[in-house]
C-alpha cells in the first residue's frame, strides 16, 4: 500500500503518523533535531530555513501547549505563523473540513500542523492539498501524535544512547491514547526489544500483541527492570462510569509512586505526554523527582518539530 | 409482446439447468423453455448468442433513498441502477424520511414505482412506529398496502420486551420480521470492527459480541413464539455458526450477507478510506472465509447489495464522521460472479444465491407476492442478458447510481448486462 507519507522519491513530505515511518526517517529527524537543540541556549534562536513560508496551525481540538510549542519552532525557523482556533470559527457554522482547507490552501498555505478528534482526518487533509504543501498531524483522535513519539525517542536516545537493549513500559489508558500508538510504533522500529503496554482490561485496546507489545495488568509486574517509564494522562471523562470506578482506585493500582518506580531499574527515566494529573497517574514525588525528565521532553520538543518542518517543507 | 431469447447459455438455479436453451416469453410470462410453444409468433426476437441468460436478480436490500433523501438519490435514478446491475425485483428497507410506518407512505412509494415502470419494488414496514422500539405499528395495514415483511432497518430495539410483542403480533398474522442483530449498547459509537486494525487506527470498534448477544436474544425470543426471522447483514464466524444451528434445528429463519462483506476484510480500509465505512463494519480474514463457507453450504440464502448510496458530501470527511453505506445495485451480479470465479463454486449455484434464493425468502414472508427468482414455465418473465466474459471498471462513467461511493471505485469486475426484462417487456438494453 502506498504510504501517503513519503513522495514519490521517497523523502517525507508529511508526518501523519509513525507507523510505516522507515527506521532511516526516523533517525534523520532525531540526528537534526540535535543540531536545533543548542539553539534554546543562544540569543539569537532563528535561523532562516522556512523564511517566506506559511505555516497555519489548524486545531481543531483546544491545545495550548502543542500549539505554542509548534508556533515557537515554526517562528525559530523564520516562518510566518498563523493560528486558527478551529471551534469559534467558520466550522461551528458548519463549513466542512475540506472546504476549509481549501480556503486557508488558497492564502497560500505551505505547511498546515493539524489536531483533530477524528482519527484519520490528517490523511484525509493530505489527500486533498496540492502538491507542495505539507501536513504535520499534531494528534488524530485515539490514532497518532507522531511529533509527541519523536520527541520521546529523542529524549530516551539522549539519556540512554542505545535503544536496542531496552525495556520501556507505557502506563495507562492506552486505549484513548495516541501518543500510546505512536510511541509503540516507534519504539519497535528503532528496535527497543521490549515495549510494554500497563493498565486495565477496560483501557487495553485488542491487538496490542500484533504491533509487537507485551501486555501487563500487574503495574509490579510491568515495571520490573524497566529502563523508561511513560506515564500517560487519564482524562477525567474516563474516571467515571464503566471503564474506571474512581480516581483514587486508579491511583492505588496503576499510579506512579516513588515505591513502585523502584521495582524499575535505579536509572530508569520517568516521562510523561503532558499535561500531569499529579495524585492520578503520577505522584508528585516523582514528577518532580531526579528521575523525572518531563521537562526535557517540553525543550526537545521543539527542536523535533523544527526538524520535522524542516524536513517535510524541503521535500521535492 | 410476445418474445423469443436464442442461442443463450441458459442459467437457471431454481431447476439447476445450465444448458444452451431458448427462452419464450408471452403475456409477462415465460412460456416455453428450450421448446417452443405450439404456434408461437415471437413479436422480437433477442440473439444472445455469447451470453448467459438469467433470471432476473432478487436483492434483499436496496436503498432508494425516496422519500425524504432524494438530494443523495431518487427512485428514478436507482431504479435505472437497478436494471443496469439486471437486478428485477428489489426489497426496500423502511428507512426513508419518513420511515415507512404508514399505509400512505407505502403506497404512494408504490404508485411511483409503478408510473417508473421498471423492476418490482417489494416494501419492508417499519417495525415500530418512526423505527423507535416503542410502539409497534400498524402491520396488518401496512401489509395490506404492499409490505412484504416487517424491519428496524439499522435501528436496534432496545427494549426486549417490545422485541417480544412485536414478534408475537406479527406471528398473529403470519408476517415475517426482518431484523439485523445488532446490540445497541455494543455497537454504540463503533464504525470499525474491533480488533487488531481498528486499534491501529485508533478507531473506535463493535466487538462481535454486538451481532452475536443479539442475535441469541432474537433467536430465543422467536423459539418462544415462533415468527418467521429473516435475519440481515450476518458479518462474523460465529454468527454464521449459530444461524446454521438454528436451522438444524428447525427453527423458520434464513439470512443474508452483503456482497461487500463476501470480498472484503476490516484491513482493506487502508489509510481511513471512507468507501469502506459501512454497516455492519467489516471484519476479519476468519468471518470472510465464513461467510464463504456458509454461502456454499446454505447457511446462507442471499447476497443482497445492502445498495445504500451516499453523496460526496456524506463521505468527504473522516473515516469515523463519514456515513457508512456503498452504492450497490450494480454490482451485485458482477461481485457474485469475482466470488463464485475465485472459490471456483460452479455458477449454477452461486448465482443460486441472487436469483432462487432470495425470491425463496421473500415468497416464505410473503406468499402472496409472486417473486420470481426463476426460469420455469409460468413465472413472471424477469430475465436478464449477461455477458459473463466482459469486464468493466467500476467508476462514475460506468455507474448509473446517483452515488459512485463503493469500496470497489476503480476495480475491474467481471460481466456486464446486456439486456434486462421485467414482466415481459425489455427495460434495459446496452451494446457492448
Amino acid at each position: 500500500m502506498h504510504n501517503p507519507q513519503l513522495n514519490r522519491h521517497g523523502e517525507l513530505t508529511h508526518l501523519l503518523s509513525t507507523e510505516g515511518l522507515p527506521r532511516d526517517i526516523i533517525t534523520h529527524i532525531l540526528d537534526t533535531a540535535q543540531t536545533f537543540v543548542p539553539l534554546a541556549e543562544r540569543d539569537l534562536k532563528k535561523v532562516p530555513l522556512l523564511r517566506g513560508k506559511s505555516v497555519f496551525n489548524l486545531f481543531f481540538e483546544n491545545s495550548t501547549r502543542t500549539r505554542t510549542t509548534f508556533e515557537i519552532a515554526a517562528q525559530r525557523l523564520s516562518a510566518d505563523v498563523f493560528n486558527l482556533n478551529i471551534n469559534v470559527s467558520s466550522t461551528a457554522k458548519g463549513e466542512s473540513l475540506l472546504d476549509t482547507i481549501a480556503n486557508l490552501s488558497a492564502m497560500q498555505a505551505d505547511l498546515f500542523v493539524v489536531r483533530h478528534e477524528a482519527s484519520g482526518a490528517p490523511y484525509l487533509i493530505a489527500r486533498h492539498v496540492a502538491p507542495h504543501v505539507h501536513v504535520i498531524n499534531a494528534g488524530d483522535g485515539r490514532h497518532a501524535h507522531p511529533t509527541q513519539a519523536l520527541l520521546d525517542m529523542y529524549t530516551i536516545r539522549h539519556f540512554k544512547k542505545d535503544f536496542s537493549n531496552l525495556t520501556v513500559a507505557i502506563v495507562g489508558d492506552i486505549l484513548h491514547s495516541r501518543v500510546a500508538r505512536s510511541d509503540i510504533h516507534a519504539l519497535t522500529t528503532l528496535g527497543v526489544p521490549e515495549v510494554r503496554a500497563v493498565g486495565p482490561l477496560t483501557l487495553l485496546p485488542g491487538g496490542l500483541e500484533q504491533m509487537g507489545v507485551r501486555v501487563f495488568t500487574d503495574m509490579k509486574a510491568g515495571l520490573k527492570d524497566a529502563d523508561v517509564v511513560i506515564m500517560l494522562r487519564l482524562q477525567n471523562e474516563r474516571m467515571r462510569g464503566a471503564l474506571l470506578p474512581s480516581a483514587h482506585e486508579y491511583f492505588k493500582q496503576y499510579g506512579l509512586t516513588r515505591e513502585k518506580l523502584a521495582l524499575a531499574k535505579p536509572d530508569a527515566i520517568v516521562m510523561h505526554p503532558g499535561p500531569m494529573n499529579r495524585g492520578v497517574e503520577i505522584d508528585s514525588a516523582v514528577a518532580d523527582g531526579s528521575q523525572a525528565v518531563i521537562l526535557d521532553q517540553v525543550t526537545f520538543g521543539i527542536a523535533v518539530r523544527m526538524a520535522v518542518m524542516s524536513i517535510v517543507a524541503s521535500a521535492g | 409482446m410476445k418474445l423469443h431469447i436464442k442461442n443463450g447459455r441458459l442459467i437457471d438455479p431454481a431447476s439447476s439447468v445450465d444448458a444452451q436453451m431458448d427462452l419464450f416469453v408471452a403475456a409477462g410470462r415465460i412460456v416455453g423453455v428450450g421448446q417452443a410453444p405450439a404456434g408461437f409468433e415471437p413479436n422480437r426476437t433477442i440473439d444472445a448468442s455469447g451470453l448467459a441468460v438469467l433470471p432476473g436478480l432478487v436483492d434483499l436490500a436496496a436503498r432508494l433513498r425516496e422519500p425524504g433523501f432524494e438530494y443523495r438519490a431518487t427512485l428514478e435514478t436507482e431504479m435505472r441502477a437497478a436494471l443496469a446491475g439486471g437486478v428485477t425485483s428489489l426489497v426496500l428497507p423502511p428507512d426513508t424520511d419518513p420511515p415507512l410506518d404508514e399505509p400512505g407512505l407505502v403506497e404512494m412509494l408504490k404508485h411511483r414505482a409503478r408510473q417508473l415502470n421498471h423492476a418490482h419494488l417489494y416494501p419492508l414496514g417499519a417495525m415500530t412506529i418512526g423505527l423507535k422500539g416503542e410502539v409497534i405499528t400498524e402491520m396488518a395495514e401496512l401489509t395490506e398496502a404492499g409490505c412484504v415483511a416487517f424491519s428496524q432497518a439499522d435501528t436496534p430495539v432496545t427494549d426486549t420486551t417490545v422485541l417480544l410483542r412485536a414478534m408475537q403480533y406479527a406471528h398473529t398474522f403470519g408476517y415475517a420480521l426482518w431484523l439485523r442483530p445488532q446490540d445497541p449498547w455494543l455497537s454504540r459509537g463503533g464504525v470499525a470492527a474491533s480488533g487488531a486494525y481498528a486499534s491501529r487506527l485508533g478507531l473506535p470498534g463493535v466487538p462481535v459480541q454486538a451481532e452475536t448477544i443479539a442475535l441469541h436474544t432474537l433467536l430465543e425470543l422467536q423459539r418462544s413464539v415462533g415468527v418467521r426471522l429473516h435475519l440481515c447483514r450476518i458479518s462474523s464466524a460465529p454468527a454464521l455458526e449459530m444461524v446454521r444451528a438454528a436451522k438444524r434445528e428447525g427453527l423458520p429463519v434464513t439470512c443474508d450477507v452483503s456482497a461487500n462483506h463476501v470480498h472484503l476484510t476490516d484491513v482493506d480500509i487502508g489509510f481511513y478510506d471512507s468507501n469502506f465505512r459501512l454497516e455492519p463494519p467489516l471484519r476479519g480474514q476468519r468471518d470472510r472465509d465464513a461467510i464463504r463457507a456458509a454461502l456454499v453450504d446454505g447457511t446462507i440464502d442471499a447476497i443482497c447489495s445492502d445498495h445504500t448510496p451516499v453523496d460526496d458530501d456524506g463521505k468527504m470527511l473522516p473515516f469515523g464522521d463519514a456515513e457508512p453505506g456503498a452504492t450497490g445495485l450494480e454490482l451485485l451480479l458482477s461481485l457474485t460472479l469475482k466470488w463464485a470465479d475465485e472459490a471456483g463454486v460452479p455458477l449454477v449455484q452461486a448465482l443460486h444465491r441472487v436469483t432462487a434464493g432470495p425470491a425463496g425468502v421473500l415468497a416464505a414472508s410473503a406468499p402472496a407476492m409472486p417473486a420470481s427468482g426463476r426460469l420455469g414455465p409460468g413465472s413472471p418473465a424477469d430475465v436478464c442478458l449477461v455477458d459473463l466474459d466482459a469486464r468493466w471498471q467500476v467508476g462514475r462513467e460506468t455507474l448509473r447510481s446517483q452515488s459512485h461511493h463503493t469500496p470497489f471505485a476503480g476495480m475491474e469486475l467481471p460481466g456486464r448486462v446486456r439486456c434486462t426484462v421485467v414482466g415481459g417487456r425489455v427495460v434495459w438494453e446496452q451494446a457492448a
